[in-house]
């Protein structure tokens, strides 16, 4: 549904993105993330056709961006970073105006006006000024003017900064919703969003594709360690030092009363420990391995790139 | 041209939203009922020149303020990133936003057919010269329009807007009258060029085409620029 292929694109002098390639299948629901400045407005603005790629192109549902352009922005929902609004306009003339600048048929306009409001929850406020709404309803008409000529493609830029916990679960809910029937692309750096709303995850850093997988998949991707977690009753120097002994512990820290145990990739000592702290006489409490989050995954993806340079 | 009516009706809406139409009609209403007067009580004509004189030139500055905003404050507020991903031409969103302008520009004209009205009450004024005065004012006030929405497309502030948009309009207005210091061959050809140049023969009741022609061309060139403009602006 959207092909991205060796995109770049330079801000006069300063590379923004950096030869990026990506797709996103039809009905799926993408994660793009990366750190503030790491590129994803930038990529998003040229997806639909905002801004003009340096090199590289895009389709959107099939039509190039740089020669058809009208013909996949038709297909497309878009929902900016910081989501300008008219001020001047209640929230039914601007989704009026919406609507048919989005080629929605002329005859519906009306009853999807309708339609949308319900979706979004804005039927006690169609009649007021946009500029008298608070922040969390303004970006609830921004989802509406994004869906409301029933796109196939939603690209959504970080819609739920800035508004309180609950706007945020109501936004949230919607977009799960409304990725039954279309292909979103959802920008963010607030990792929980994505492993809530999101099948799969592109990870952005200075312009560059960084990691792009299933969430799921994501912690194998890191080249890197499991780590283990365990607690024993034991004099903590001896613990520790026999701990280190073992095949395939890289590294060992004690806190919290909990030993944590880094081990080289592909390696799993559990049951080696289990044994070595027997054979210790050493009470072994707990002892089980800790599944990287997706913090951790972004962290070591989006510095690695930093050390590495 | 269905995006470019959506386009036309939102801006003109949005112009009766805020005060600034209704600021501009009333200084012009005002200013030119004053114009106007001078006329049929200092020279005892049943004429509107002095409206169509001084109406002019308050005209040029009038349509500046009208399209400052146009494009420059969607650029501040962010709105044009939404307006450009719409399926609408960039041809469309300017010649929406120029007959958008245009209506205000139309209704605010409209509004001092009571000139010659009032003429035709108390005396019998000739109507064609008024007829062709209207023509070469209007005219005026497309081309005006467009070098305005053209000055409002290179910016995101509205006050270097609008001070771009004066100073093309005087420039041009004013550039006709400096053919005394220049070459003959020179002075004819920037006379041409002047926005001033054709006005006095519309006033006069003559309907040049030249003077049509002229009008348009520029109208039409500052359109031009204006689309070449915000296209330009995707490959920041």
């Amino acid at each position: 549904m959207i092909q991205v292929k060796n995109l770049t694109k330079y801000y006069g002098k300063r590379l923004a993105v950096d030869n990026i390639s990506f797709n996103v299948e039809r009905g799926e629901i993408v994660g793009f993330l990366g750190p503030n400045a790491a590129g994803k407005t930038t990529t998003m603005r040229i997806l639909t056709g905002f801004l003009a790629p340096t090199q590289g192109e895009v389709w959107v549902a099939g039509y190039n961006m740089s020669k058809h352009s009208l013909e996949a922005r038709q297909r497309i929902g878009y929902f900016p970073e910081a989501m300008p609004l008219y001020t001047d306009m209640t929230v039914r003339s601007y989704l009026d105006f919406s609507s048919r600048l989005r080629g929605l048929d002329k005859n519906r306009v009306k009853t999807r006006i309708e339609e949308v409001v319900d979706i979004c929850h804005l039927e006690e406020y169609i009649d007021v000024l946009i500029g008298k709404l608070s922040k969390g309803f303004r970006q609830r008409v921004g989802v509406a003017q994004a869906i409301i000529h029933e796109p196939e493609v939603l690209i959504l830029d970080e819609p739920t900064i800035g508004i309180d916990p609950i706007q945020v679960a109501v936004t949230r809910q919607l977009i799960k919703e409304l990725a039954k029937e279309r292909t979103i692309l959802i920008s963010t750096h607030i990792l929980p969003e994505v492993s809530v709303t999101c099948e799969r995850v592109i990870i952005i850093n200075e312009g560059r594709i960084v990691a792009e997988d299933r969430i799921e998949n994501l912690s194998s991707l890191v080249s890197g360690s499991r780590r283990i977690r365990l607690e024993v009753e034991g004099p903590a120097e001896k613990v520790a030092e026999r701990l280190r002994q073992i095949e395939g512990v890289l590294q060992v820290s004690y806190e919290d009363s909990h030993y944590i145990v880094e081990c080289s990739a592909g390696q799993d000592p559990r049951g080696k420990i289990m044994v070595t702290m027997v054979q210790g006489g050493w009470t072994l409490l707990s002892l089980g391995s800790i599944e990287m989050s997706l913090e951790d995954i972004f962290l070591k993806l989006t510095t690695e790139e930093e050390t590495s340079q | 041209m269905r995006n470019t009516t959506t386009i036309a009706l939102k801006e003109f809406k949005s112009y009766l939203a805020s005060p600034m139409a209704y600021v501009v009609t009333g200084i012009f209403l005002v200013l030119t009922g004053f114009f106007f007067q001078s006329s049929p009580t200092t020279y005892s004509e049943t004429s509107i020149n002095g409206f169509l004189a001084y109406g002019s030139i308050l005209l040029l500055l009038l349509a500046s303020v009208l399209t400052m905003r146009l494009l420059a404050e969607e650029k501040k507020m962010g709105t044009l990133e939404l307006l450009l991903t719409a399926p609408v031409r960039d041809s469309e969103v300017i010649m929406g936003k120029f007959l958008g302008s245009l209506g205000i520009l139309t209704a605010m004209l409209a509004l001092t057919f009571y000139y010659p009205i009032l003429l035709m009450w108390f005396g019998d004024p000739d109507i064609g010269p008024i007829a062709t005065g209207y023509l070469g004012l209007f005219l005026l006030g497309c081309t005006s329009l467009a070098v305005g929405l053209f000055a409002s497309s290179l910016t995101s502030n509205q006050i270097v807007a609008v001070v771009i948009a004066g100073g093309i309009l005087f420039a041009l207005w004013f550039i006709g009258m400096a053919d005394d210091l220049l070459p003959e061959a020179l002075g004819e050809v920037t006379g041409y060029l002047s926005l001033s140049y054709h006005f006095p023969d519309f006033v006069r009741g003559v309907i040049d085409t030249r003077g049509i022609i002229y009008y348009l061309s520029i109208t039409a060139l500052f359109l031009f620029l204006a689309v070449r403009s915000l296209e330009n602006s995707r490959w920041s």
